[in-house]
């Protein structure tokens, strides 16, 4: 019969009209920003530099300023000058550090690529989405100290990304420090043979990369 | 022409002024729809001659919203050019990060472990859904149905985008697949709420189909308008559910059989008269199919890596050579062309767009109807202008 197609539709929106007052089934708008969905752990938007204090952000920065980022940024919306000196790093090692370091997150593309190059888990993807700027040039501009946050706030947003990066640094850095103490000891004993050039205390162990770890 | 050239409308006709309503009579009118048009699903233009409301020429106007995306790829590192895909066909990030991953991998001749193939499966699938559910929407939004339909599928499709949040970190601008698997691996929970949401979808598809597949307004709307005959498709190179509309069994699925299709069981649906009805139809009859796949999916897929353990992110390049990656997206052969010189950049990277193409035969299915079955058709072609103009 004609029109009984039309009244089965009819039932259908009647019952999903009713439906949305009683239970949460079909009740699925969420009232931003009185309500909050709970944002999944792999959420990302814009990067920030992982440090390791927060009392002292610009002295314990991870990234080495190596650029690695700046050149495989698509959209190209990473800047970064290297220092002239070195400073020591959380671990007391010599290296350069980032002068400048800026990202202009109105053109970055939040692709997390900068994420997966990087050789030193220096950076990583925030969560904060409500960054509004009024001044369209300068205000989504981010330099190096708006960029800074410690690794307890990445460990709050990633739990298990940050997990295994930093087991990952703990296993390097006692790596670096066993090959350290042997060349130490290589050193100190009284040899004619000339100890290895690699690898004294002072250089950076981290100079082999290791393989780009996939993002959990 | 200054204000003294119009003779006053008391006066008689002079050489400025002529008896309008003596030439109004068979005259053709021509008609700008769009650029800004909520029909057009974005910057897309139609010029249309009408004859009183009767479509008699429509030549389709398109390139507003280029943004040189091949010229970009060509000077871009092949990783670099991933997410950029994204954004061709934004409903689709996941078949098209897999095209374009797919003729990498045949370029540098990785090997893709069994679990991100599966990984890869379940993705297309659900973005079948997803893309076939808001086509539904979009098309009845189009043919008048205002909000219901759309807002329902809308509802549907959020799901579907919480799960490709939670894997990928993104609803839409996943910038998933890597050359040689997948960036992150899907958890058990993941791979549960998948299942939740496939177990559920069969039953969202019935409430849908109980709302529209039998409404007497949309049938009277679209059989019979814009019909598509087999032998115009296929000169065409029309792909995809508009082709197998017109009843051509092809599916690249099927004739390609990538990655690990050829162990699925499901089957192609075919449309009988090539209307706008039947391209709704078949796309419904291909979610229930897509339902399938991903039931199959989600219970063989094994444990494993999702990456191939050579492969490279930094410093990669390929080979000298060309290579062609194509799959069967959501709305047709989605494809990438690659030359390498053995750069860190591809010498060339062309993008084989299915909306694209399908839209060039707009003019063949609309001669002769009028202008809001125009809508409807260009609405049951399923195009995204973001894939349409690159």
């Amino acid at each position: 019969m004609l029109g009984t197609g039309l009244i089965q539709g009819l039932a259908v929106t009647a019952r999903n009209f009713v439906g949305s007052f009683h239970g949460t089934k079909r009740f699925v708008t969420t009232q931003y920003p009185e309500e909050r969905t709970k944002l999944p752990e792999a959420y990302r938007n814009f990067p920030f530099l992982v440090c390791e204090s927060a009392d002292d952000p610009m002295g314990t920065l991870r990234c080495v300023a190596c650029q690695i980022c700046e050149k495989e940024c698509p959209p190209q919306c990473i800047y970064i000058e290297k220092s002239k000196d070195k400073k020591p790093d959380a671990n007391g090692k010599m290296q350069i550090y980032p002068a400048v370091f800026d990202i202009d997150i109105a053109v970055c593309m939040s692709c997390q690529i900068c994420v997966e190059v990087c050789p030193f888990d220096a950076i990583e993807m925030d969560q904060v989405f409500e960054i509004a700027a009024t001044d369209r040039f300068t205000g989504l501009m981010m330099d190096r100290h708006a960029l800074a946050k410690p690794n307890g706030y990445f460990h709050q947003i990633h739990p298990t990304q940050a997990e295994e990066v930093d087991s990952r640094l703990a296993a390097e850095r006692l790596a670096a420090e066993k090959k350290a103490q042997a060349a130490a000891a290589a050193k100190a004993a009284p040899r004619p043979a000339p100890a290895p050039p690699a690898q004294s205390p002072g250089a950076p162990s981290a100079q082999a990369p290791k393989p780009a770890a996939p993002a959990a | 022409m200054s204000v003294s050239d119009v003779s006053p409308l008391s006066s008689p006709p002079g050489p400025n002024v002529r008896a309008v309503h003596d030439e109004f009579h068979g005259d053709l009118l021509e008609v700008s729809m769009g650029p800004h048009h909520p029909s057009t699903h974005g910057v897309f233009r139609m010029i249309v001659t009408l004859d009183g409301e009767t479509v008699t020429k429509l030549k389709p106007v398109f390139g507003y919203l280029h943004r040189n995306h091949e010229k970009i790829g060509e000077n871009t590192s092949y990783l670099g050019s991933m997410p950029y895909t994204d954004r061709l066909d934004y409903l689709c990030s996941m078949t098209n990060n897999w095209a374009y991953a797919l003729a990498v991998e045949k370029l540098s001749g990785q090997t893709v472990p069994e679990r991100a193939e599966y990984l890869r499966i379940i993705l297309a699938e659900l973005t079948r859904l997803l893309n076939h559910t808001c086509l539904a929407g979009f098309l009845l939004q189009d043919s008048g149905a205002s909000g219901t339909p759309l807002m329902y599928a809308f509802r549907e499709r959020e799901k579907i985008l919480d799960l490709f949040e939670a894997l990928s970190g993104s609803r839409m601008m996943c910038n998933y697949q890597r050359f040689g698997g997948c960036r992150a691996d899907a958890t058990p929970a993941w791979l549960d709420a998948a299942r939740t949401l496939t177990d559920n979808y069969g039953g969202f598809l019935d409430e849908y189909e109980e709302l529209l597949t039998g409404n007497e307004i949309l049938m009277a709307r679209t059989q019979g308008i814009g019909r598509l005959t087999a032998k115009l498709a296929i000169g065409a190179g029309i792909t995809g559910p508009m082709l197998r509309a017109a009843g051509v069994a092809y599916d690249i699925r099927k004739v390609d059989g990538y990655g690990l299709y050829p162990r699925f069981n499901f089957r192609v649906p075919l449309g009988a008269h090539g209307d706008t009805y039947d391209r709704y139809m078949v796309r419904v009859l291909e979610m229930r199919e897509s339902i399938n796949i991903l039931r199959q999916a989600l219970r063989d897929i094994p444990d494993g890596p999702v990456m191939d353990p050579k492969a490279k992110l930094r410093g990669f390049r390929p080979k000298p050579g060309e290579a062609y990656g194509r799959i069967e997206g959501p709305k047709g052969e989605i494809g990438f062309f690659l030359i390498s010189e053995g750069g860190p950049n591809p010498y060339r990277y062309r993008v084989r767009p299915p909306s694209f193409i399908n839209l060039t035969i707009l003019e063949d299915l609309c001669l002769g109807h009028s202008v809001a079955d125009t809508v409807a058709i260009l609405g049951s072609i399923d195009i995204v202008l973001g894939e349409v103009d690159r």
